[in-house]
């Protein structure tokens, strides 16, 4: 229960006056501009999106900055915003076999059709810090080559072609999309629920979990089939168009993680899959998702469900930053009626301690 | 030509117009609309901002699922002679959806559809193209070609 603290309200708006003087910081060092976070923090941006479940590179950036770079924060005030604004309806399904790759890699084939394209990536890279960049730094222009034409099919639509892999999962006639904004969560949740609930989920939730996969528990044998990142194109079918209208294009994120075999006495064995997909250049995430929806198909695909990464009330329950940080942080509030009910009922229950071993009754207890 | 068919030619050339104007900034479209006498017009709607929750697909090919939203802002336009046209875009910019709403009653009119298609049109998607390729050719560049290592150890 919490209790109104006289005087708060002074108290409070001078914290907020306080927070924005902090926020500002150090007033003789440049404020920093939306667009400087976009351009130079766009991980951190797309991080944002993701988590807030909102594509809107700006707003992504404004959060940032009110949050002081608290990311989870940030992502609480654009979860928030989106409440405010109305919903026109849902777009097409993207098409991420018809992206503009900007970085495409298998880990499985050294040779795939329209080839392996490391893009801009931290690969590779030497992880030590560049005291260039301190400084502030003009970057060389970026070497160019002739593009090609020639299409980058989805890794997995190639052994998928020779029945090597099973297929994904086809729309039933008639069945509605989940939607969590929409509807409560029930379990057993489809795996367009978990989809979603993973694709907006903390990106350290999903990796620990991931990564417990990897270490045993839920163990299922992962190889990155492919990751890619780039834009595609996004069409919205507005009825009173009577097409489906372009809209413009976002980058997203797909990893497809290609697991061990599934078979049976009617069907060949064939490798299974887990999905990853999420707004921006996110490959730790999609990949900790993939892993994660892998782990999660354990009932479907008869396996055994022992392990964390495998309960989907365990993992669906906690993967949400905004929910859990709520909860977490509400602890922080006034608890004061809580906490006295609590103190007096101690106090009880001292006093009955202290009776029962006054040196009598010991005594009688000896006795 | 029957009516069917140029119903859904028009329909391709809104489509592939819209495709081209949702890439560019709406200071692009006005600055293109500024070079000739526009017909009167005025809003049918007025721009106004929402969601569109953005979908993927299981596995890259099958069934759908809510991946999270997108803000779009919409508006439509109707020329003076009749044609509605109507504007859609990523993002809040209202201006850019009644600017691309504009262009899009406008490739609907006799009178200004090909002079839109030349004057605005043509130009922001040869600057998208040019834009395109940069970037493929930037990305080209980091291309592993597994071939011509092994050739140059041989």
């Amino acid at each position: 229960m919490y209790v109104a603290v006289k005087g708060g309200e002074r108290a409070i708006e001078n914290a907020h006056r306080l927070l924005a003087h902090k926020r500002r910081g150090d007033q003789s060092v440049a404020e920093i501009s939306l667009d400087q976070i976009s351009e130079q923090l766009g991980l951190a941006v797309d991080r944002v999106m993701s988590e807030g479940s909102l594509y809107d590179r700006e707003l992504a950036a404004l959060a940032i900055k009110q949050a002081r770079g608290d990311l989870i924060e940030a992502i609480f005030l654009v979860r928030a915003f989106r409440a405010t604004l109305p919903r026109f309806g849902t777009s097409e399904p993207v098409d991420t076999g018809a992206m503009q790759v900007q970085r495409r890699v298998s880990a499985t084939f050294k040779d795939i059709p329209g080839g392996q394209i490391l893009g801009p990536t931290f690969d590779y890279t030497h992880r030590l810090l560049d005291p260039s960049l301190a400084q502030g730094v003009v970057p060389q222009v970026p070497s160019t080559a002739e593009a090609s034409t020639a299409p980058t099919p989805r890794v997995t639509d190639i052994l998928g072609r020779d029945g090597l892999i099973e297929s994904s999962p086809e729309a039933e006639d008639g069945a509605s999309v989940g939607d969590l904004t929409r509807e409560p969560l029930n379990f057993p949740a489809d795996r367009d629920l978990r989809l979603q609930n993973l694709a907006r989920g903390d990106e350290g939730f999903l990796l620990a979990m991931g990564y417990s996969t990897q270490r045993g528990y839920g163990r299922n044998h992962p190889f990155v089939g492919e990751i890619r990142f780039g834009e595609v194109e996004v069409e919205f079918l507005a009825e009173e168009v009577g097409f489906a209208v372009p809209l413009g294009a976002i980058e997203l994120t797909e990893c497809q993680m290609v697991n061990q075999f599934k078979g049976s006495a009617t069907e060949a064995p064939c490798f299974t899959r887990g999905y990853g997909l999420a707004f921006g250049q996110s490959e730790r995430k999609t990949m900790s998702m993939a892993l994660v929806d892998r782990a999660l198909r354990a009932r479907e695909l008869g396996e055994e469900v022992r392990a964390p990464a495998q309960d989907e009330e365990f993992v669906m329950s906690h993967s949400d930053n905004v929910q859990a940080t709520g909860f977490v942080e509400h602890l922080k509030l006034p608890h004061y009626v809580d906490f006295q009910s609590e103190l007096g009922l101690l106090r009880k229950l001292r006093q009955e301690f202290a009776e029962a071993n006054t040196p009598d009754a010991m005594k009688e207890a000896a006795e | 030509m029957d009516q069917v068919t140029q119903h859904n030619n028009q329909q391709a050339q809104r489509k592939a117009a819209m495709a081209v104007l949702a890439h560019a900034e709406a200071g692009e479209i006005a600055a293109r609309l500024r070079n000739f006498t526009l017909p009167a017009h005025q809003d049918l709607r007025a721009p106004e901002n929402g969601l569109v929750m953005l979908r993927g697909r299981i596995g890259g090919d099958g069934a759908p699922f809510n991946l999270g939203e997108a803000t779009v802002s919409r508006a439509a336009v109707r020329l003076a002679s009749g044609e509605v046209g109507f504007g859609y875009t990523l993002g809040r910019d209202g201006e850019k959806a009644r600017l691309i709403a504009l262009c899009d009653a406008l490739v609907q009119s006799r009178d200004f559809g090909g002079l839109v298609e030349r004057g605005v049109i043509a130009p922001l998607r040869e600057q998208l193209m040019v834009r395109r390729r940069q970037a493929a050719e930037e990305t080209a560049a980091t291309k592993v070609d597994f071939y011509t290592m092994v050739r140059g150890e041989g």
